[in-house]
């Protein structure tokens, strides 16, 4: 008896584990004694299970052919139909195709326009300048893409658009583009437009890394007569290579379920060959006209391949550089 | 050797002034869009349509602002939209900071076992049509509730504040819990008022991402006029000529103001939309440059 307060006290205030033999009893022990802290955690985690696991429970609607108005028991199987019908969908390809091509360019610029952001901007020794340049940078990161949608349209437009305007009078166009209006720009357009948003707010984590670099290293560098360009490629650059790395990872894990935003506040009637993506696939067809079994299937097929993608990077990484992130 | 200094330093010289150069059109091209709209939302509504409005009203007026704040749509939006902003962020903050001080006591014996339960979600998601069936089987849909309830819980925020906390000296803990304090009490008592910093960037991760948010008032509430939210009812007025989002409806009164002059319209809601981020992040920079590098270290 004595020995199994001691144990609990220990436990209690170490890493120690129980020993096995008491396991069961410690841990209920346990329980009574880290009350607050189950507390304070379990709801959450309850909290946690219903909104973002129990969802998972809906995938078996992907095998069903599922009717809102029936129980679970009710719901007629269906095997692989849905997903027959998915494959075979040609709409479903071509959204595909927009997933990735707007994916991969965003996964392209989006990491190494940041990355040169950084580096660039981290010349700027301390000053005036750089702060009031970084401060201006997180500004778009911070409005929603219904506001940027707006301002992409007011930049775009025919008449007293800025972007028109500039062209023209650089004269590198005789009259105004219109741009909104042009499947085959959109994919460009959501790529800068996503830029703009987004790249002040992902240079931040490759800046602080570049203040972790050893300064000496910059100091021996001058000794050796390398200037500061020589200095960014082969000090900066190779300093903060494990924070790109990780942050590539991640972002090819996101690749298809890169989000709809932009897409959606983007597109209009003309331009949805090229601008519809997989969970707009899934809203247009799947919610909006009650076919919830087919938009299941979307969305799994979604999930699935995020979670394939995220697996393979980190695999390949861990393969390559030692880096990953699981 | 001095004609190679020499070299060195000019070429340093040119690298600078590109540096300059560059950043200061990145600035400009940033700032552009917004100073372009707020002169217009400023602009007498018909010399507008003259087009030629750069960064400088050419004719002030407020009477776009007073025709905005005269749509109830729009004082209706910013109601629910505060509304929600507040109720989310607290509940947020609430739910994340508490499980980061469980998960950060490294006696817990759940912790393990929670963390990965969290950290899994930030990796995959059930999808869209699941969560939708999921928020029609709780009546969430066509409540209030819908925008703070399901994402209370935020592992990426749970993870930055719980790194502060790994970075606080033990010490302070274990010196309470000697004095008999319990768990709960160290937490508001002694941690929380630590973490300052840190829930100063949850703050305004969680406040930002409720005001910006507009697809749920989309997809569950756009039919309760009661419950439509400020970015909803700027995007039905976007959509009037953007033809976007397919959000076109006659009998809208969004849409029949925007017919009177609907350059100016947008631009001044668009202002009244973006403004309360704007005026509030720059004070907070230096707390989410570092939370944000907490997360990323973590992460």
């Amino acid at each position: 008896m004595k020995a199994l307060t001691e144990n609990g006290v220990t436990a209690n205030e170490s890493v120690t584990p129980a020993p096995p033999t008491k396991r069961k009893s410690g841990f209920w022990k346990s329980v009574v004694q880290q009350k607050y802290l189950y507390l304070m955690s379990l709801p959450f985690v309850i909290w946690v299970f219903i909104f973002s696991y129990l969802p998972l429970w809906g995938w078996t609607m992907a095998f069903q052919n599922y009717k809102p108005a029936k129980s679970f028991g009710e719901q007629k199987w269906v095997g692989l139909d849905n997903f027959k019908e998915l494959f075979s969908d040609d709409r479903f390809y071509l959204v595909l195709r927009n997933t990735l091509a707007m994916s991969g360019l965003g996964l392209v610029f989006g990491f190494v326009v940041p990355i040169l952001f950084a580096v660039l901007l981290n010349e700027l020794k301390g000053s005036l300048f750089k702060r009031t340049v970084q401060t201006v940078s997180y500004l778009p990161h911070f409005v929603s893409w219904v506001v940027v949608g707006g301002l992409v349209y007011k930049m775009l437009a025919i008449e007293g658009g800025g972007v028109n305007d500039l062209l023209l009078w650089l004269n590198i166009i005789d009259e105004p583009i219109q741009f909104m209006a042009q499947p085959k720009m959109f994919w460009g357009i959501v790529t800068v437009s996503d830029l703009w948003k987004e790249t002040g707010w992902n240079a931040i984590i490759y800046l602080a890394a570049i203040t972790g670099i050893d300064k000496e290293l910059y100091e021996a560098a001058k000794v050796d007569g390398a200037g500061r360009i020589k200095q960014m490629f082969h000090i900066t650059l190779p300093g903060i290579r494990t924070t790109i790395t990780v942050l590539l990872i991640m972002s090819i894990g996101h690749m298809v379920s890169t989000g709809f935003e932009k897409q959606f506040q983007l597109t209009n009637s003309l331009l949805t060959d090229y601008s519809e993506v997989l969970d707009l696939y899934a809203l247009n067809y799947g919610i909006k006209i009650a076919r919830f079994s087919y938009g299941t299937a979307i969305s799994m097929f979604t999930s699935v391949v995020s979670v394939i993608l995220l697996l393979i990077a980190n695999g390949v990484s861990k393969k390559l550089t030692k880096e990953s992130i699981m | 050797m001095a004609a190679k200094a020499f070299e060195l330093k000019k070429s340093e010289r040119a690298f600078d002034i590109f540096l300059y150069i560059f950043l200061g059109i990145v600035m400009i091209v940033t700032l552009y869009p917004f100073l372009n709209v707020l002169a217009i939302s400023f602009n007498d509504s018909t010399d507008t349509v003259r087009g030629g409005i750069t960064i400088w009203p050419r004719e002030w007026t407020l009477d776009n602002y007073k025709r905005i704040f005269s749509y109830t749509g729009l004082i209706q939006g910013f109601k629910v939209s505060v509304m929600r902003t507040v109720v989310g962020t607290l509940l947020g903050l609430i739910s994340a900071s508490m499980l980061a001080f469980t998960l950060s006591r490294p006696e817990f014996r759940a912790r393990k076992l929670f963390s990965y339960f969290l950290i899994l979600t930030m990796y995959f998601s059930g999808g869209m049509v699941p969560a939708y069936i999921l928020m029609r089987d709780l009546n969430l849909i066509g409540t209030f509730w819908i925008y703070v309830l399901p994402g209370a819980v935020s592992a990426f925020n749970v993870f930055i504040i719980r790194s502060f906390m790994d970075g606080l000296p033990f010490a302070l803990q274990e010196s309470a819990k000697l004095d008999g304090a319990n768990d709960f009490k160290i937490f508001y008592k002694i941690i929380l008022p630590l973490c300052k910093p840190v829930l100063a960037t949850v703050t305004l991760f969680l406040a930002v991402g409720q005001w910006n948010e507009w697809f749920t008032t989309y997809l569950y509430n756009g039919n309760k006029s009661h419950l439509t939210t400020l970015q909803y009812e700027l995007m039905k007025v976007l959509a009037t000529t953007n033809q976007g989002s397919g959000m076109t409806n006659s009998n809208d009164l969004a849409n029949q103001m925007a017919q009177v002059s609907p350059e100016s319209i947008k631009m001044a809601i668009t202002i009244v939309v973006t403004v309360p981020i704007l005026v509030v992040y720059p004070f907070l920079q230096k707390y989410f440059v570092s939370g944000m590098t907490l997360g990323a270290v973590k992460a």
